[in-house]
């Protein structure tokens, strides 16, 4: 095989992986990517029923109802609440007043969760949650209103 | 006192690494062999120093100097010894020390391994490692001081992220740090090698052994990431595609496709231009890394907290060492002489797809990472690109490479058989077969994925052992010579061949670790004492709830005790525990290992008083997943060990560079 004829073979298996990978990038990231919001935005766009997406606020004071299966509370930026339902366990750093992100599917009643993640530690707060409330102009630096630490 | 030494020496470091970065590469220039010969004792000093600062900031967590804001913000008094020691790599600053620590070990060890090396090269190699380090020094003084004072010291400090006080802790961070620096050495070959014009197979056998290092690390590191991860975030997950795990996982690609492309180079003097690039890029994922997990630009469970001006900081380190890498690179690439010469169906037309393929999921994984970055700076969308799509796009690309691993192993070098190669897999093949089959009898409820990839874990693992196997038993060895000969045999086949089975092996066996979990069972619940609920085989029972008092922690405890029918087979004592210096809590899981599978037992505080919310799961096989791993890098070192792979083999290397076609 000449040397030219060793570069095409090269080319073609490198076109072939490539043609593959964009293709299950462009496959995946229309199907598997999720759009994440605040409270406000979601009142806002009016999304259908149905979306999946994220949305990122404090856990309102008071509003935690739990039972057996599922816990209940909403999700606020201080304008707007969005009721969440969650039947999994929910983290150990879930707390009323502080900052947490959920995923899952939008209905009538609000957010069917299928993921809760609280933060980490008091130091740190989910970036989209800091942005969110940020938007809404309820961010403060330091603040102990609502748990919300720099 | 001790401090403002460790400060001073920091500095002096910074000095020494600015005269390194410079002199050397001016004896290269000028051909000057003095010039060129200061760099090693440079370097030793510049170790040196680091290290004494290093200690100084230790000494500082030991001795709870609070009017240090680092050992104010990250320690207590009553924290454990150990953790006073690991603590010092468990927040920002301190891990950058670490980082710079280890740079400056690598560099030590490159100065000392003079021997073998041309002057030229020695030096220039030196030379950007201190390029590096300058860099990262100033980012520290700047940005980063772990020295800071408090004017008003306090009496007690904030103590450490209770997520952090974990034994994983204390050394997974220095193993993927060791990974990650490592790679900085490869870079710096390749850039030296750019400079001095002298990439051959002579550089190919230099930079291997650094390589494998590298990999030996950031694969245990990421193995041992994933096992603290698994076992202290209490989701009993073990791989979450989170932008800091990426970041590992990228730089672990490209150095694996590295380690490949480095074989070719040595043995056919062939991809040379693919490979000095490869190594180019290794480093450059790994400061990528070191940007998405410093910066906070991108969410992540792993982040610290963040100053903005730091991110910028080191992106104009990536800046500057990828574009001028890069340059270099383009400048200087079309000046090499192409190498061997082979068929496309031979041992380097497979590590070529191998190289192929691994670097098409590293480039997925990163368009997976940075794509909602990309999308949030242009359209002011926030998307998050979470596990469905790198298990969509990178699974589909790395089953394939499994598959063909075993048949590329059996090629011969220049100009291969493939049937011929198939062929001596029949055995493999066939090992697969009869478990894809049992598993199909016996679990047919069981998923069919995870009956499929058990079945490609079998051949994988029997694959790997092909080649040695035909050599040892093959051309009726054992007929004619008996055991004897068989041992002889095994005696002659090369260490760096026994590495790459069992690398490979390990590839299998975490394989079947991941199949097995279809198999697993999971019940969430909230359990008042002596509640009992079944998962998989066993049956737990909640005895009672109690307490208990850590050094600085208080703890809710499940007491659980597990029967496999009427049989009690153990205890465990999950808990929940409350830190009251940050007010926060963290789940320490109850893990029972049984034949490699384990009993998983998460609790949190129940919503009724006298109970808990429980977590219950039964993982079969399990621990497979992380013993993989750990036989990948037992696989590394086994190559490692190898006598002519070793650092330093001055007179071999010598004797190649005179015929450097004339490698086995």
């Amino acid at each position: 095989m000449t040397r030219k004829k060793k570069r095409l073979t090269l080319i073609a298996a490198a076109m072939v992986v490539l043609g593959t990978a964009a293709g299950l990038v462009l496959y995946a990231l229309r199907d598997n990517i999720v759009f994440f919001y605040g409270p406000s935005e979601i009142v806002a766009k009016d999304l259908p029923p149905g979306t999946h997406v994220r949305i990122g606020g404090l856990v309102k004071q008071g509003s935690l109802k739990r039972d057996a299966q599922t816990a209940r509370f909403e999700v606020t930026d201080g304008k707007h609440e969005i009721a969440v339902t969650y039947g999994g366990a929910l983290p150990d750093l879930f707390r009323e007043g502080q900052g947490v992100v959920a995923e899952g599917v939008l209905s009538a009643a609000g957010l069917e969760a299928t993921q809760v993640l609280a933060k980490h530690d008091e130091r740190y707060m989910p970036k989209e949650v800091v942005d969110a409330l940020k938007k809404s102009g309820r961010w403060q630096e330091n603040a102990d209103v609502g748990g919300v630490a720099q | 006192m001790i401090v403002e030494t460790g400060h001073f020496a920091l500095i002096l470091a910074l000095a020494l690494a600015c005269f390194n970065a410079v002199v050397p590469l001016w004896g290269v220039a000028t051909r000057d062999s003095r010039l060129m010969g200061t760099a090693p004792s440079i370097a030793l000093a510049g170790f040196g120093f680091v290290a004494l600062s290093y200690a100084a900031l230790t000494y500082a967590h030991i001795t709870s100097d609070f009017s240090l804001l680092n050992v104010y913000e990250n320690s207590a008094s009553a924290k454990p010894l150990i953790y006073k020691i690991t603590g010092v790599w468990g927040n920002h600053e301190g891990s950058m020390l670490l980082w710079v620590l280890i740079l400056a070990v690598f560099a030590a060890a490159v100065a000392l391994s003079a021997r073998a090396m041309p002057q030229d090269l020695h030096a220039a190699v030196l030379a950007v490692q201190s390029w590096i380090s300058a860099a990262f020094l100033l980012f520290i003084l700047l940005t980063s001081d772990p020295f800071a004072r408090i004017a008003n010291p306090p009496i007690e400090g904030q103590d450490l992220n209770p997520l952090l006080q974990d034994p994983g802790l204390a050394i997974h961070p220095p193993l993927l740090y060791l990974g990650y620096v490592g790679l900085s050495i490869t870079f710096a070959f390749a850039a030296g090698a750019l400079i001095c014009g002298r990439i051959d197979a002579v550089w190919a056998r230099l930079v291997r052994p650094w390589t494998l290092i590298a990999w030996v690390f950031l694969t245990l590191g990421i193995a041992m990431g994933s096992y603290w991860a698994y076992y202290t975030l209490g989701w009993g997950g073990f791989w979450f595609w989170d932008p800091v795990e990426n970041a590992s996982l990228m730089p672990w690609l490209a150095a694996t496709a590295l380690l490949h492309s480095a074989a070719v180079m040595e043995k056919r003097d062939a991809l040379k231009v693919w490979t000095i690039f490869l190594a180019i890029l290794a480093f450059s994922l790994s400061l990528i890394g070191t940007f998405i997990v410093r910066s906070g630009v991108l969410t992540s469970v792993h982040s610290f907290a963040n100053d903005p001006q730091r991110g910028e900081f080191i992106l104009a380190i990536l800046v500057f060492f990828i574009g001028g890498a890069l340059l270099l690179f383009a400048l200087r690439a079309n000046t090499l002489k192409p190498g061997g010469f082979f068929a496309p169906i031979s041992r380097e037309g497979a590590l070529v797809l191998n190289n192929l393929v691994l670097t098409t999921c590293c480039a997925t994984v990163f368009v997976g990472t940075l794509y909602p970055l990309a999308l949030e700076s242009f359209t002011g969308e926030k998307i998050s690109v979470g596990a469905p799509f790198f298990n969509a796009t990178v699974v589909p690309l790395f089953l394939p490479l499994v598959l063909l691993m075993p048949i590329g192993q059996n090629l011969s070098w220049k100009r291969g058989d493939f049937f011929g190669a198939a062929q001596r897999l029949y055995f493999a093949l066939l090992c697969g077969l009869a478990m894809l089959l049992v598993l199909a009898s016996w679990h047919h409820n069981g998923p069919l994925t995870s009956i499929l990839v058990s079945g490609l874990g079998v051949y994988v693992i029997v694959g790997a052992f092909a080649e040695i196997a035909n050599r040892l038993f093959g051309r009726v060895a054992l007929v004619k010579g008996g055991l004897a000969q068989v041992w002889q045999h095994a005696v002659g086949v090369p260490l760096s061949t026994y590495g790459t089975a069992l690398a490979h092996a390990g590839i299998g066996v975490s394989l079947l670790g991941l199949a097995a979990t279809g198999w697993g069972a999971e019940k969430i619940l909230t359990m008042k004492p002596g509640d009992s609920a079944n998962v998989g085989p066993y049956q737990l029972t909640l005895t009672r709830i109690g307490t208990a008092m850590g050094p600085n922690y208080t703890a809710k405890i499940g007491h659980v005790v597990i029967r496999e029918g009427a049989r009690e087979i153990g205890a465990l004592d999950p808990a929940v525990r409350f830190y009251p210096t940050r007010q926060m809590s963290r789940a320490e899981a109850g893990i029972k290992t049984l034949n490699f599978g384990q009993i998983y037992v998460g609790v949190s505080d129940g919503v009724k008083p006298g109970t808990v919310d429980a977590r219950i799961y039964w993982k079969p096989l399990v621990a497979f997943i992380w013993i993989g791993g750990l036989i990948m890098g037992f696989g590394g070192l086994v190559s490692l060990s190898d006598r002519r792979l070793r650092i330093g083999v001055a007179h071999r290397v010598r004797k190649l560079a005179a015929a450097p076609q004339a490698a086995e």
